[in-house]
C-alpha cells in the first residue's frame, strides 16, 4: 500500500470517527443524568419503538404475497416493476409524503371518495400516517429482499417438487416457508432500524404529544426550546436504540445495490391454477397502485406549477444542487481510499467497520454533536450548509463502500501484483488503473450519494435559517404555510433533480465501459 | 548473478528453504510437485511475498527490501498480464513509463517491440480482442521494453496449446539471448525444462535445490522427482 493511500485512508477514518463517535462524545458529555427523563420523553421512546415495529411487520407481511407473485409469474413490464421497486431508495422522503397526502390526506383522493359515499373524512396525521409512509418506503425494499430469497431457492428444487407432484400448499411448506423463516427476520430488523432513524416522515406526518419520535423530540428541544441538555439526552437514547438495532441487524445480511439479477426466470409447474393466478394479479396490481398513485398524484398536481415557482424555491434548488455536489465529492473522497486500503489488506476489517459506523448513527445525533462542538466557533446558521454536506457524506459512506469494496477487492486480486511489478503507483495508478476499472461502482456510488443528499431533510432542519434552506426544507416550509400548489411544484422539481442526478452520474460510470 | 542466501519462507504450515545462486544469463527451469512452492519462490524473488529470513542479492546488491516495481526484474504471471481497459500500445508502453506520458520516440519503441514479438498493426486494440498467443506476445513485448536483467516466468503459457507454447518459449529464449537476461521459468512439464533450460531448480519437500544440469536431473531423478514424473 502506498504512503498516499495510507494517509488518505487514515484521514478518512479519522474524519468518520469524528463525525460519528466524536459527535456522540460531545452529546454524552453534555447530556445530564437520565433521571430527568420526563413523561414526554418516555412517550417519544414508546412511539418510536411501536411505529417502527408495526411498520416493519406490516411491510414484511404485505411483501410476502407480492414477492411470491413476482417470483412465480412472467409478464411484460415485470423487469420495469422490479426496477421501480428500487426507486424509493433515492426518492426524497418529503416528495413521497406529499404524494401520500395527495392520496390519503384530508382532501386527498381517498377522502374525496369516502365523502362522496357519505362517510366521514379520516385523518392520517399521527401514528397511521407515520406507519403508512414507512410502509410506502419499505414495502418495496422488503419485496426485493424476499424476492431474492425466492430466487435463491435452486430451480432444481422446484423441478424435484414438480416431479413429486407437489401442490402449492406442499411447495409453501417444504420450500417457501423454510426460506422465509431464514430470510424474513433479517428483513424485519433492517426495516425496523430504518424506521427508528427516520426523521422527515415523523416531522411531516407525526408531531403532537402522541406521535413524536425520539428524533423529532431532539429536533423540537433543539429548535423550539433550545434545551441542549434534553436534546443531548434524547440523542443518547436514540444512539442506544440504533446501536442495539444495528448489532441485531449486523447478524443478518443487509441489502446492497439495486436488484440486479432479479429477473432470472425460474420454471414453475405448481402455480397455474386460475385461483392462484387471480390472487397474484390482484396482489401485484394493488401493490403497484399503492406505490405509484402517490407519485402520479404529486407529478400531475405539481408539473403545471413548476414555471410559476417563487424565486426562493429556485434559490433553494441551486443551494441543494451545490450541497449534493459537495456531499458527493466528499463521500467519494472518503470512500475510495477506505475501499482501496481495505482491499489491499484482506482479512483486516477495521477500516470497513469504521466506514459502516454511520449506518448505526442518527443524523440528528451527529447534527446535535456537531452543533455542540462548533458552537464556540461559529453561528449555526452560517455553517448549516457545510454541516449538511459533512453529515450527508458520512451517511452515504456505507452505501458507497458497499458499492466500491467488492470491485476494489477484485481489482487488487486481479491486477494488484501486475501494477506493483510495473511500478504503477500514485496518481498514475489512480488515473490508469483505479478510475477506469472502478468507473461503474464509482458512478453508482456518486449517483446514490447525490440523490440522497439532494432529497435529505434531516440535519439541515436543525441548523438552517432563512438564507440557507435547501430545496427539501423549502418544500417543508411551503407545506407548513399551506401553500400546497407551490409545494407540489417544488416536489416535482425536487423529484426531477434527484432522479436526474442519480441517472446522470450512474450513466457516466457506464459510458464506454 | 542472482543469489538467495539462507532464505526461509513460511506461510501457515508451509515452509520452504532456499540457498543457491544463478549465474548471469542462465536459463533455469523451476520444477516440482504442485504445492511444493514453485510460484511462492518466484513471488519472494519478485518481492510480492516477504521471506521470513535470509537475503536476496542481485549482482551483489541486497534487494531483499526493494519494492517489486523497483527490482531489476520483469515477471510474467499465469494470467492477468495485461490491463483489459488499456490498449495494446498502452499496455506495452507501461514498460517504458508507468505514468504513460509517452513521447513519439517511445511509441516507436513500442511498435518495434511489438514487431519483434511478431505483432503488427494491433497497437490500438484492447486485450480482449486478442487470442491467448497474441496476449502472451504483448506481455513479452513489454518485458522486452523494460529490459530488466532478470525475467521470471510463472507459467504464463500454461493455457496455450503445445505447439504455441513451444513457439513462445523459443521467442523468450531469443529475447533473453539478445538482452542477456537471466530467466527463471516455473513449469510442471519436464518437456519445457529440457527444451528451454539447460539448468533446473528442483522444488520439493520444503527445499528449493540449487540449479543442476536439466538432462542429468531428468535422466537420473531423485525419488521425489521420479514419483512426480510418474517413473
Amino acid at each position: 500500500m502506498s504512503r498516499a493511500l495510507r494517509i488518505g485512508a487514515a484521514f478518512a477514518a479519522a474524519l468518520v470517527l469524528t463525525l460519528t463517535l466524536g459527535t456522540l462524545g460531545a452529546v454524552l458529555w453534555r447530556a445530564e443524568s437520565f433521571a430527568r427523563l420526563g413523561a414526554a420523553d418516555w412517550s417519544a421512546l414508546r412511539f418510536t419503538l411501536t411505529q417502527a415495529a408495526v411498520s416493519a411487520a406490516l411491510s414484511v407481511l404485505l411483501a410476502i404475497p407480492a414477492a411470491r407473485a413476482l417470483a412465480r409469474r412472467r409478464f411484460p413490464g415485470r423487469a420495469l416493476l422490479i426496477t421501480l421497486l428500487g426507486a424509493p431508495f433515492i426518492l426524497p422522503v418529503i416528495v413521497a409524503v406529499m404524494g401520500i397526502l395527495a392520496v390519503f390526506g384530508r382532501s386527498g383522493l381517498l377522502n374525496d371518495g369516502l365523502a362522496a359515499l357519505g362517510f366521514d373524512r379520516i385523518s392520517i396525521y399521527g401514528f397511521a400516517g407515520v406507519v403508512l409512509a414507512h410502509v410506502f418506503f419499505n414495502l418495496p425494499l422488503a419485496v426485493r429482499l424476499l424476492l431474492q430469497g425466492w430466487l435463491d431457492i435452486p430451480a432444481e428444487r422446484f423441478r424435484l417438487a414438480a416431479a413429486l407432484g407437489f401442490g402449492p400448499g406442499d411447495i409453501a411448506r417444504h420450500l417457501e416457508y423454510p426460506m422465509l423463516r431464514a430470510r424474513a427476520p433479517g428483513v424485519l430488523v433492517t426495516i425496523f432500524l430504518i424506521c427508528l432513524t427516520s426523521f422527515a416522515v415523523a416531522l411531516t406526518l407525526g408531531g403532537g404529544p402522541k406521535a413524536t419520535t425520539v428524533e423529532l423530540a431532539i429536533y423540537q428541544s433543539f429548535r423550539y426550546d433550545f434545551d441542549l441538555g434534553r436534546a443531548a439526552m434524547l440523542a443518547a437514547i436514540q444512539l442506544a436504540l440504533c446501536a442495539t438495532a444495528a448489532l441485531l441487524a449486523a447478524r443478518f445480511t443487509l441489502p446492497s445495490g439495486f436488484g440486479s439479477g432479479l429477473d432470472r426466470p425460474v420454471a414453475r409447474w405448481d402455480a397455474n391454477g386460475p385461483l392462484l393466478r387471480a390472487q397474484d394479479i390482484a396482489v401485484l396490481t394493488l401493490t403497484s397502485l399503492f406505490l405509484l398513485m402517490p407519485l402520479l398524484a404529486v407529478v400531475t398536481a405539481g408539473l403545471p406549477r413548476i414555471g410559476g415557482l417563487p424565486a426562493p424555491v429556485w434559490q433553494a434548488a441551486l443551494r441543494s444542487l451545490a450541497v449534493a455536489g459537495a456531499s458527493t465529492l466528499a463521500a467519494i473522497v472518503l470512500a475510495l481510499p477506505l475501499a482501496l486500503a481495505s482491499a489491499a489488506r484482506p482479512g483486516r476489517r477495521g477500516l470497513e467497520t469504521i466506514g459502516m459506523l454511520p449506518l448505526a448513527t442518527s443524523s440528528l445525533v451527529t447534527g446535535t454533536g456537531l452543533f455542540l462542538l462548533l458552537r464556540p466557533f461559529a453561528n449555526p446558521g452560517d455553517i448549516a450548509l457545510a454541516v449538511t454536506v459533512a453529515v450527508n457524506a458520512a451517511m452515504a459512506l456505507p452505501f458507497c463502500l458497499r458499492a466500491l469494496l467488492p470491485a476494489a477487492r477484485e481489482l487488487e486480486a486481479d491486477y494488484g501484483h501486475l501494477a506493483q511489478s510495473l511500478d504503477l503507483t500514485g496518481l498514475a495508478r489512480l488515473k490508469l488503473l483505479i478510475v477506469p476499472r472502478l468507473r461503474r461502482p464509482l458512478g453508482f456510488a456518486a449517483g446514490l450519494t447525490a440523490a440522497l443528499s439532494m432529497g435529505d431533510l434531516g440535519v439541515i432542519a436543525l441548523f438552517a435559517d432563512d438564507d440557507s434552506a435547501t430545496l427539501p426544507l423549502q418544500l417543508y416550509r411551503l407545506m407548513g404555510a399551506y401553500r400546497m400548489q407551490d409545494a407540489a411544484g417544488a416536489a416535482v422539481l425536487l423529484l426531477a433533480l434527484s432522479l436526474a442526478l442519480f441517472w446522470t452520474l450512474d450513466r457516466g460510470g457506464r459510458a464506454d465501459a | 548473478m542472482l543469489e538467495l542466501l539462507d532464505i526461509t519462507i513460511t506461510q501457515d504450515t508451509f515452509r520452504l528453504a532456499a540457498d543457491f545462486r544463478v549465474e548471469k544469463g542462465a536459463r533455469v527451469a523451476v520444477i516440482g510437485p504442485s504445492g511444493a512452492g514453485k510460484s511462492t519462490l518466484l513471488s519472494v524473488i519478485a518481492g510480492f511475498f516477504p521471506a521470513e529470513s535470509g537475503r536476496i542479492l542481485w549482482d551483489g546488491n541486497d534487494i531483499t527490501a526493494t519494492p517489486p516495481g523497483k527490482r531489476p526484474l520483469s515477471i510474467l504471471f499465469q494470467d492477468q498480464n495485461l490491463f483489459p481497459h488499456l490498449t495494446v500500445a498502452q499496455n506495452v508502453g507501461l514498460g517504458l513509463r508507468p505514468d504513460l506520458r509517452l513521447s513519439p520516440a517511445d511509441y516507436e519503441a513500442v511498435t518495434r517491440a511489438l514487431t519483434r514479438t511478431g505483432l503488427q498493426g494491433i497497437e490500438g486494440r484492447k486485450p480482449a480482442t486478442l487470442s491467448g498467443g497474441q496476449q502472451s506476445r504483448v506481455a513479452l513485448a513489454r518485458a522486452l521494453l523494460r529490459a530488466r536483467p532478470l525475467m521470471l516466468l510463472d507459467e504464463p503459457f500454461a493455457a496455450l496449446g503445445p505447439a504455441l507454447k513451444a513457439e513462445m518459449l523459443d521467442l523468450v529464449a531469443e529475447i533473453a539471448d539478445e538482452t542477456g537476461a537471466t530467466v527463471l521459468m516455473v513449469s510442471h512439464d519436464p518437456e519445457d525444462a529440457s527444451r528451454f533450460a539447460p539448468e533446473t531448480i528442483l522444488v520439493a519437500e520444503g527445499v528449493a535445490h540449487p540449479p543442476r544440469p536439466t538432462a542429468a536431473l531428468l535422466d537420473n531423478p531423485p525419488p521425489v522427482l521420479a514419483a512426480y514424473l510418474g517413473q
